[in-house]
């Protein structure tokens, strides 16, 4: 917990921990002020709602994102945990008949903002998908520049980032000797890791993970699991999970989702042992979903 | 397969009449087979031994001699056919590829359903006619035969394979990669252009290859755009020869020299264009066949 | 984080779009342009004397299309009568019989086979399959049913039979693919049920599989009755080039391409021009049509795009 500035979760106008008072549906935090105490809010969720055409998949969710933590988000298939995460950096309304409303702040400015190039937005907050997708027609090395590559931006020092973002996910020392191997030819671990290596070179603030190991053996994901302790020092950290053990092992804050709905938010200590709703409980210790 | 071998059993016990049919029935099949692979090794054959004799190096790299005089060969035609298949790739190929991209990604539904039906109407379209067209259009105000005219032509005829193969090679790009990119910060057309493209580069190639090899045999179109020559012409903007039209014209002659010609270069065409669709092949399946 | 009002995107999306709609005019402009070079014809003949007339007199100025529409159709019905049975036999063969190594190499074949340049055709059936029909098949069937009308005159080796048998073997490929397509199609279930019943292959074929690919199959022949319409180079090497309507099948006779192929640049007259025109656009039109119709049958069936 803490030593950062404290001052932004306790202001009076529109703290954040008043604004869940109000916004969120539970309405149980006994404390939101003292939970936050000494967390810095890197993005704020403000009554977000989204879907396709006429349904919506997520309905007036408002949460904090805690700056250098582990927010995971939780909840059954289908309840809009993948949409909830897709707002996040606008990846929702690429989809077509996709609609968001609402409020979307990163450093407490909307994303969702006339003058916002979305593009742009996406560089600080970065994702990783469900399978690992490595570009076939890539090397490791340009996989891990892709993300300048594609942009046409320029890099300083290639060599030095892939050396350091393969360092940061563990994988420098397995491939530095087939660096121009194409990136598909690694396990689907190993093809994991660099997927993330890839969207930490360009060095964004915040990582959404959308069920990052489900595709992957225990080993694997025991390591993604190590790599996401380690990263989150350094970058804010939002994973969609669909299995609870990963969950509490590897989060500080968890959001429970059902049906499109925010029903809980805490810190995962205190979701996982006594949660405030019984939709959560049930939901925890294994009675559906 | 067990219930092959269960109904094998049961088939030695069928009556004679049933055993005897499907013996007809199977007896029938096998002839169909053999007849519809048949003419291809008669005609490849004659082809082979009829053009044969009349091959040599002399026929690949001289022009025509006058009538009556022997030997000569059809180096006009070689030029001729290549000139008029390369040019009308480079009309065919940006607006075919780019069709073909658009059908596989957009969301308009309503146009790309009339794309779609208008490329395949085209394809249906006698090559003649599109002779005709371009006739009316770049023949007439002209008042003169081109190689021009026949390159665009051949490239209305390659249109419509190029649009509908590079649609389905697209297509099958996994969606995650082009969202993978995005996600990285590039632009939807970076993603197209640098991820997609590539990943679905062979399939692409294939088809145009695919698409040039049968070019390379159309006749009817080029007889009143290109009309053909004795003469080897680098000039765009006049008649210019090529091997199908040669086939033609020396098989209608009365002069059996150029009747042999023919078989000659029919030899050379259907190496050129078999040859081609094999190659094509190769490329989207990795070996023969 | 900014935003460029007139993004890269846009212009890249619009070229996309715009490529795609040429091809909707590409196709436009060729019903029109070759409609508007036939009007001049029509106007002098009318539409009922051009595509009933039977006489075609460039020098009088007296154009009838109809030996050319009746050579057109009939040598793509004789097409078809051949290349359908023997098409759909050889998709069984590749389904139901060979072991999937053969057929692979089979369906290679086909490939090929679909390849071969229309004049490559053309040619052989001008030297090699015509002589063979004048001197094998013409005189062994006219021996055999020399009293039909339809064996009757001389055994010339070109005319509508040889055209037809040529084209024939050109369109089998586009049966035998289409219909493995269809045969694919077929639900396993009802497969294994009918093997499970103790079918024999033949009774398999007649009782299950062929009653449910009967559309599908269906379209597969309306598409080859498309591509052997328009098809026109080796047609035009064996069709003997007689301008006239006969009941024979031996006799010589006139496609619509054929016609518009030996003629078209010794068109001197703008009628005349505009006659060849009108031809095309009849073609166009009947296989047009046919294509259209193919192309929702097949596509409902296999439920792919073809």
């Amino acid at each position: 917990m803490g030593g950062l500035d404290s001052d932004m979760v306790l202001d009076e106008n529109g703290s954040w921990s008043d604004r869940i008072m109000k916004a969120s549906l539970t309405g149980h935090l006994e404390d939101p002020a003292k939970l936050l105490e000494g967390f810095d809010v890197k993005m704020g969720i403000e009554r977000l709602t989204a879907g396709y055409g006429k349904r919506n998949a997520i309905t007036d969710i408002s949460l904090p994102i805690i700056k250098n933590r582990v927010t995971a988000i939780i909840g059954p298939s289908g309840c809009g945990k993948s949409t909830f995460l897709r707002c996040l950096n606008r990846m929702h309304e690429v989809l077509p008949e996709a609609f968001v409303s609402g409020r979307v702040t990163l450093d407490d400015v909307d994303i969702y903002g006339e003058d916002i190039d979305p593009t742009d937005l996406r560089r600080r907050v970065g994702m990783v998908f469900q399978k690992p997708n490595p570009f076939p027609t890539m090397s490791i090395r340009n996989n891990c520049l892709a993300g300048f590559l594609l942009t046409g931006k320029k890099v300083r020092y290639p060599e030095e980032v892939v050396e350091s973002t393969l360092r940061k996910v563990g994988l420098w020392d397995e491939v530095k000797d087939m660096l121009e191997r194409p990136g598909t030819y690694l396990s689907g671990g190993q093809q994991q890791r660099l997927c993330i290596a890839r969207a930490l070179a360009v060095e964004p603030e915040v990582l959404l993970m959308d069920e990052p190991c489900s595709a992957l053996d225990p080993i694997a994901t025991a390591r993604i699991e190590e790599l996401i302790h380690e990263l989150c020092s350094s970058v804010t950290i939002v994973i969609v999970t669909h299995n609870m053990q990963q969950a509490a092992r590897v989060s500080h804050f968890t959001a429970f989702l059902y049906m499109g709905r925010l029903i809980e938010y805490g810190d995962t200590p205190t979701i996982f042992t006594r949660p405030k709703e019984s939709l959560t409980e049930e939901y925890i210790t294994g009675r559906f979903g | 397969m067990k219930l092959l071998s269960i109904s094998r059993k049961l088939l030695r016990i069928a009556s004679s009449k049933r055993r005897f049919l499907n013996s007809l029935f199977s007896l029938g099949v096998v002839l169909s087979a053999i007849l519809v692979v048949a003419p291809l090794f008669i005609i490849l054959v004659s082809v082979a031994i009829k053009g044969g004799r009349a091959l040599n190096l002399d026929f690949f790299l001289s022009l025509p001699k006058a009538v009556g005089e022997s030997g000569g060969g059809i180096a006009h035609a070689i030029v001729g056919t290549l000139f008029m298949v390369g040019t009308g790739l480079l009309f065919s190929i940006p607006i075919g590829v780019a069709s073909g991209v658009f059908l596989a990604t957009t969301s308009n539904k309503r146009l790309s359903a009339i794309v779609r039906t208008s490329a395949d109407c085209l394809a249906g379209v006698p090559s003649i006619v599109t002779g005709l067209f371009v006739y009316a259009l770049l023949v007439v105000p002209f008042k003169r035969f081109s190689g021009f005219a026949g390159a665009v032509a051949l490239s209305i005829i390659m249109l419509p394979t190029i649009t509908r193969t590079t649609e389905e090679v697209v297509r099958m790009v996994p969606h995650d990669l082009f969202e993978s990119a995005i996600a990285l910060g590039a632009k939807r057309w970076q993603a197209v252009f640098r991820v997609v493209l590539p990943t679905a580069g062979r399939g692409i190639l294939a088809g145009l290859i695919g698409a040039a090899s049968r070019a390379m045999g159309e006749t009817a179109p080029l007889m009143f755009t290109a009309f053909g020559s004795h003469f080897l012409n680098l000039n765009p903007f006049e008649p210019v020869s090529a091997i199908p039209l040669v086939i033609f014209n020396y098989a209608i002659s009365p002069y059996e020299d150029w009747q042999q010609k023919a078989w000659a270069a029919s030899l050379v065409l259907t190496f050129l264009v078999l040859g081609g669709i094999i190659v094509s092949r190769r490329l989207v399946y990795g070996r023969f066949g | 984080m900014s935003r460029r009002r007139f993004s890269s995107d846009h212009v890249f999306f619009s070229y996309l779009t715009l490529s795609g709609t040429s091809i909707v005019a590409i196709l436009a402009g060729i019903v029109v342009v070759v409609g508007l070079q036939s009007r001049e014809n029509i106007n002098r003949t009318g539409i009922t004397e051009f595509i009933t007339g039977t006489t075609w007199d460039p020098v009088a100025g007296i154009f009838g299309a109809l030996p050319a529409i009746y050579g057109t159709i009939l040598t793509s019905l004789i097409a078809i009568i051949i290349a359908v049975p023997l098409g759909f036999g050889s998709a069984i063969f590749i389904s139901e019989f060979a072991p999937p190594r053969i057929g692979v190499v089979f369906s290679v074949f086909i490939d090929l086979l679909a390849s071969i340049p229309s004049v490559v055709y053309g040619l052989f059936g001008l030297f090699t399959f015509a002589p063979f029909m004048r001197e094998h098949v013409q005189p062994l069937l006219q021996g055999a049913f020399g009293k039909l009308p339809v064996f009757q005159g001389p055994p010339l080796g070109v005319g509508f039979l040889t055209a037809g048998i040529l084209l024939s073997i050109m369109i089998l490929p586009i049966i035998t693919s289409v219909s493995r397509e269809v045969l694919k199609a077929v639900p396993t279930p009802e497969r294994e049920a009918g093997i499970a019943l103790g079918l024999t292959r033949f009774e398999l074929v007649r009782g299950v599989l062929f009653p449910l690919s009967r559309s599908g199959l269906f379209g597969a022949t309306i598409l080859a009755l498309g591509r052997a319409l328009g098809e026109t180079m080796a047609v035009t090497m064996v069709i003997g080039n007689r301008y006239e309507v006969s009941s024979s099948l031996f006799a010589p006779g006139h496609t619509l391409s054929a016609v518009i192929a030996n003629e078209f640049t010794e068109a001197g007259t703008p009628q005349y021009l505009s006659a060849l025109a009108g031809l095309a656009l009849i073609l166009m039109g009947i296989t047009l049509l046919v294509n259209v119709i193919a192309r929702i049958l097949v596509l409902r069936i296999t439920g792919a795009t073809r």
